[in-house]
């Protein structure tokens, strides 16, 4: 720092790629070029692999060079424990690209007979960096040096001249050293190595082995501080962060079935999004698994590919239960759509959990996932890892394009709309399935309790698992209740019969007045015929009186004149 | 002192077969050398070789012999091959190294 100051400018610090997956973006590009770092961590914590992934992939990646010297392994025994990494150690040697020189110092075979310094190993560093044309050296664990050689006072001085020549040399250098009990390292020599300290942890929690790295300190330049989860597999050391750096994924418009036609409908006709991360909670026994197997049943009947992750059962035993219900799993795992890929949640840390689902994805490149259940990974570890997990892994699902189902049992005790990993945020669609008990019986209800970016239904539906599978009915939703199962059914039944009652009332109560009708129109009728009855006699009756006084007038007429009155 | 000078005192082969790793002709390496030379006549006259190896001629010795500290003595023969690191200065400890003298009857010298 001092030196860059007083040439007057200040460039920003240089940085030397490892080429480890995630390292570089903690460190945001890699390790401070031209200086050494301090790769601290207790015995098997991953320092020397560190050390010669740093080198190997400086050599594959970069075409940098590098020279191993190691204090406690030999040569052979080096590349023999990074071959099952797939790193051809004996090849970087042959060609010229990789030194690896042990250094063997053994006590009681040296006997200090007076004044003496650590030239040979300036001499042999620098044999070796001319020889290959190294730019990266490791030192592994120079600090073995201290139960070698007596002199404890002589190989600090000539540990820190060690440094100070490296960083003349402009070597990017990792040194690593064994945890102390207080101090970084057993010796302190992170006293002398002030530019990059990179600490590594492996710790085991309820049993189980995880893997962290944190970048303690880097001098001159920003670095993600948390502790980041690191693993170690076939393909070397991978630090992962625990969120990706932006959620910049891209999204799909297309739609995926459920599997289930009444359920699709459910969610705006179509069933999930492409891409997509689904949520099937629900407590013990709700047909949270069946629904996902249907899921990928649906799945591989449109011929595409899906990997079923199962921490609960074999895959035997899905195939077996999921024919009860009348979905051929077996077929589909026949014709290689899809993948079981069951495990014990407890077989490993949450990163090997991690790292493994991130190789069966990227081998067998499938378009959906199924992970049964989620919930059971909190036996692994927290909830706060629990989740770390899952966003990084519905990170890296999303960014395939590929559709999760993820099932959560809720265990007693909790919310119904509550996961244990506290998830449920993370996912885009979140189905729930639940249990009514009711006139001693159990039925499930599902719902949807959320689906982002499409119109969903709010019905409750009654799900049911028959031998044909899933079947989505709608729930008797009469008098301000909800019913299902037998009582769904007694009570449609029971309006199936009110209805003909009432049906056959109403005919009746018609043919009655009809009847009436009729009657009245009889009555009527008569009525009619007895008025003209009546009428005629009127006329009649009127036409004979008329009759009478004529003829009485006649009479009276021909009296008088035949008495002749006037 | 010439590096790589080879000391012999006999035809065949010596008894004694010494290296002395050193890096350049620095002060400590000829006090080493002069040590070396003195305990040697004084302890195995005419049974032994001497051989100087300058590193900064041959560096790549130092990773073949296991070289670490500077100045080194190698003892190759006899068998076991040994090593002794320092100027030498300590004949005691010399002696010792070269199992010319026994551990304890140093040790008991030494709290003499």
């Amino acid at each position: 720092m001092a030196k860059r100051v007083r040439r007057g400018k200040l460039e920003p610090l240089e940085k030397c790629p490892t080429g480890i997956s995630g390292l570089d973006e903690i460190t945001e590009g890699g390790l401070p070029r031209g200086r050494p770092t301090l790769v601290c961590g207790s015995a098997g914590s991953g320092k020397t692999l560190l050390g010669m992934e740093f080198l190997i992939r400086g050599i594959t990646s970069f075409n940098e060079p590098g020279v191993f010297m190691a204090f406690e392994e030999s040569a052979q025994e080096l590349a023999e424990n990074v071959a099952s990494l797939g790193f051809d150690v004996p090849g970087l040697i042959a060609r010229k690209k990789l030194l690896i020189d042990h250094v063997r110092i053994e006590r009681s075979e040296i006997e200090e007979t007076g004044e003496y310094d650590l030239e040979g190993l300036f001499v042999r560093l620098g044999a070796a960096v001319d020889e290959v044309g190294a730019k990266r050296v490791v030192l592994d664990t120079v600090e073995a040096l201290f139960g070698g050689l007596p002199n404890e006072a002589i190989l600090r001085a000539e540990l820190r001249r060690l440094f100070r020549w490296l960083k003349t040399r402009g070597l990017t250098a990792v040194i690593t050293g064994e945890t102390g009990e207080r101090t970084l390292t057993r010796y302190g020599i992170e006293e002398y190595i002030s530019d990059c300290v990179i600490f590594l942890d492996h710790r085991v929690n309820n049993q189980i082995a995880t893997r962290r790295l944190r970048v303690v300190k880097y001098r001159g330049s920003k670095h993600g501080t948390n502790e980041y989860p690191t693993l170690i597999d076939e393909d070397g050391l991978s630090v992962l962060p625990i969120t990706s750096l932006g959620l910049s994924y891209p999204v799909s418009r297309d739609r995926v079935s459920t599997g289930v036609p009444r359920l699709d409908a459910m969610l705006g006709g179509k069933g999930y999004y492409r891409g997509s991360t689904v949520l099937l909670s629900g407590s013990a026994g709700t047909g949270k698994s069946s629904l996902a197997a249907t899921f990928a049943d649906s799945i591989c009947r449109s011929g595409k590919r899906i990997i079923y992750l199962s921490f609960e059962e074999s895959a035997d035993q899905i195939i077996r239960n999921m024919q009860s219900i009348g979905v051929n799993l077996k077929q589909w795992r026949e014709k290689g759509n899809l993948v079981f890929n069951t495990v014990r949640p407890t077989l490993q840390g949450l990163e090997m959990h991690l790292a493994m689902i991130r190789k069966m994805v990227k081998a067998f490149k499938p378009h959906a996932i199924v992970m049964d259940p989620i919930s059971n990974l909190i036996s692994v570890s927290d909830r706060i890892d629990t989740k770390a997990m899952l966003m990084r892994l519905i990170d890296f699902l999303k960014n395939q394009g590929i559709t999760a189902v993820f099932t959560s049992l809720t265990t007693g005790g909790l919310e119904l709309e509550q996961t244990e990993e506290g998830v449920s945020s993370l996912m885009d669609t979140w189905l729930l399935v639940k249990m009514v008990e009711r006139n001693g019986e159990r039925n499930r209800l599902l719902y949807v309790l959320k689906s982002r970016g499409m119109s969903h239904s709010n019905q409750v539906r009654e799900f049911r698992l028959t031998d044909d599978g899933i079947v989505l009915t709608d729930v008797y939703l009469g008098g301000g209740e909800v019913l299902t199962g037998s009582a769904r059914m007694l009570q449609e039944m029971q309006d199936r019969v009110q209805t003909e009652v009432a049906a056959a009332d109403a005919a009746r109560r018609k043919r009655e007045l009809d009847i009436e009708k009729a009657d009245l129109r009889a009555d009527l009728d008569a009525l009619k015929a007895r008025l003209a009855n009546i009428e005629a006699e009127q006329n009649l009756a009127q036409r004979g009186e008329t009759t009478r006084i004529e003829t009485l007038g006649q009479r009276r007429r021909s009296l008088s004149r035949s008495r002749q009155a006037d | 002192m010439t590096p790589a000078k080879r000391q012999t005192h006999q035809a065949k082969p010596p008894k004694w077969d010494l290296r002395l790793y050193v890096a350049g002709q620095t002060a400590r390496s000829v006090t080493a050398f002069a040590n070396l030379k003195r305990i040697c006549e004084e302890h195995l006259p005419g049974q032994y070789r001497i051989q100087v190896i300058d590193l900064l001629k041959q560096p790549q010795l130092a990773r073949g012999d296991q070289i670490l500290a500077l100045p080194t003595l190698v003892r190759k023969l006899p068998e076991p091959v040994r090593k002794i690191i320092g100027d030498l200065s300590n004949v005691e400890k010399v002696l010792v190294g070269l199992d010319l003298r026994a551990r304890d009857a140093a040790n008991e010298e030494k709290a003499g």
